[in-house]
């Protein structure tokens, strides 16, 4: 069924009765062409893309839980492509353009909203280095404005600039960046990958690969066996625990992020903001909640929860640069395992067994990526060959010191 | 998280600093045939289990001593505490 509004005001004259599930509940078939493993955004995208651009024939994704159930629906929703470096940023502005026209290509409200990220300086060193940033980008082919501090407070008046210890002197801004319902886009990519015939089976936990003399030949699930062509693992933060039943060791660690949502107020933020002295990040969301985030708790965790430290940290960082919002209550905070990789940045490769593919290591940046990764991957899986914007996202560039390194904090994941 | 310290008794995790996987420890022979890719390995790949983990925390607002904690990364229990000190030289390290 084509989603538009005039479907809307025809169901309702139909007391809303003739909408359908956005798609099948599909039992597992003994055998596909492709499977991916995992229903998060970036497996979802993946399947869509294989099926719709890349002519994908029997094509299944597994889940263990339900779609949308790991990091794509624990997010704190942030788009935007502000890298500096060569082998991210092309990928990452790609992104962005695939959002910007997301909805219409799935005939989904995603709730994309471009309403800008702003990035605060305080230091002239700072200054400096987003400068650099923002000349990367605009290299790129992305958006970015330094802004002062007028201007900065023109659009957030509630921000402190001066009677602070770390006074605001300014910002780099993305305009086109801002922020997206998580969960709509797992749904939204998934019914569209069911219309091109995509099997989405959850409740299906993939338990061991089936290698033959270094080849895939299927995997052992909690449903059965499944036989496969070719298998794509895109499980973030579980990559190691799944990739382990392959014998393969990841440069990977699992940490836990936070992320926190008030009670909902009134508009009082336009867009996202972060501060630049220490981890803290803002928005507002539709529902009016401010929906922030700061560090990793910082050690290796599959908990889906994290400790009170890290809550301090955050809350911290927030009275630093918008005291008003210490009045409002928190409503809920949640957890999610992060796929931190040794430099900070994913791998979209293939591995030495034949047939398995892996896409991980999205580190807490992986959102924003979910269009790009899912295209990229997609053309990996269908062509043998890495998409051209993803050439560096290999497994092979730390032995070959091709880290991508966004903060130089060398291979320490709790760091980037 | 509270840490046991086998010297000063029950610490607060947020006095220390985390490095990672205890095998850190167990660096390569330098000199070996194939000591660039076992550095690679020992640089770049880990375990990272879901369960018990060997870990390496630094008292940095504390005794500046190492210590090597058993957690659970699923809970977040500690079920171990010991010097860092004692864990290398039972693995035949000098210093
Ligand atoms: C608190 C928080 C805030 C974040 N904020 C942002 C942000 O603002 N911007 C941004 O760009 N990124 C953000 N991220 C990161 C982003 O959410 C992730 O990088 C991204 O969602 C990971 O890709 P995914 O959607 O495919 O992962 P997931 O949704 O985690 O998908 C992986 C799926 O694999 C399934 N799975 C695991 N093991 C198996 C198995 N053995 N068999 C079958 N299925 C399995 C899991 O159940 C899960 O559904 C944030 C993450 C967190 C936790």
């Amino acid at each position: 069924m084509r989603y538009s509004g005039f479907q809307v005001i025809k169901q309702a004259l139909n007391n809303h009765k003739g909408w359908k599930p956005a798609w099948r509940d599909s039992e597992p078939q003994p055998h596909y062409d492709i499977i991916i493993i995992g229903g998060g955004g970036h497996g979802l995208a993946t399947a869509y893309y294989l099926a719709k651009e890349f002519n994908g024939k029997r094509i299944a994704v597994l889940e263990k839980g339900w779609i949308g159930s790991g990091n794509v629906g624990r997010n704190t929703t942030i788009i935007r492509s502000n890298y500096l470096l060569d082998g991210n940023e092309p990928f990452y502005e790609f992104s962005l353009k695939l959002w910007e026209g997301l909805e219409q290509d799935l005939n989904y409200n995603a709730m994309i909203s471009q309403r800008g990220i702003l990035n605060l300086i305080h230091t002239d060193a700072q200054r400096d280095a987003f400068i650099r940033r923002g000349n990367a980008m605009i290299l790129n082919g992305a958006d970015a404005e330094m802004l002062t501090t007028a201007q900065i407070k023109k659009r957030y008046p509630y921000l402190n600039t001066e009677d602070a210890r770390f006074p605001i002197k300014g910002g780099l801004a993305q305009h086109r960046g801002g922020t997206v319902r998580h969960d709509a886009v797992a749904w939204g990519y998934a019914r569209g990958a069911d219309s091109c015939g995509v099997d989405i089976i959850q409740n299906c936990e993939v338990t061991g690969f089936k290698i033959k003399n270094g080849k895939v030949l299927g995997l052992e699930t909690s449903r059965g066996f499944i036989g496969a062509g070719k298998v794509g693992c895109a499980v973030a933060g579980s990559s190691s625990r799944l990739m382990a039943k392959a014998d393969m060791r990841l440069p990977m660690e699992s940490h836990v992020l936070q992320a926190f949502v008030s009670e909902g107020l009134k508009p009082v933020l336009a867009g996202v903001v972060t501060f630049g002295a220490g981890h803290f990040y803002c928005s507002q969301s539709d529902k009016g909640g401010l929906v922030f985030g700061g560090d990793l708790d910082g050690y290796n965790s599959y908990a889906q929860r994290g400790n009170l430290p890290v809550v301090e940290d955050v809350c911290e960082g927030g009275m630093a640069i918008f005291p008003a919002f210490g009045r409002a209550r928190l409503l809920r905070m949640w957890g999610g395992i992060m796929d931190m990789s040794m430099d900070g940045s994913p791998i979209i490769d293939k591995t030495h067994i034949d047939g398995l593919y892996f896409n991980g290591g999205w580190c807490y940046g992986g959102f924003k990526a979910t269009p790009a990764s899912g295209f990229c991957f997609a053309h990996l899986l269908a062509k043998d060959s890495p998409h051209p914007l993803a050439t560096e996202y290999r497994f092979d560039r730390f032995e070959r010191g091709r880290m991508i390194d966004e903060k130089g904090m060398g291979n320490q994941p709790n760091l980037h | 998280m509270i840490i046991n310290h086998p010297l000063l008794g029950q610490r607060d995790s947020s006095e220390f600093t985390y490095l990672g996987d205890a095998k850190l420890i167990e660096r390569p022979d330098p000199d070996s045939e194939t000591a660039t890719h076992d550095f690679y390995k020992y640089a770049y790949l880990r375990d990272n289990p879901a369960g018990w983990h060997k870990e390496l925390w630094f008292h940095e607002a504390g005794d500046r001593s190492w210590l090597v904690v058993t957690r659970n990364t699923l809970t977040h229990e500690i079920s171990k505490v010991e010097m860092a000190r004692d864990v290398a030289r039972e693995k035949g390290r000098r210093r």
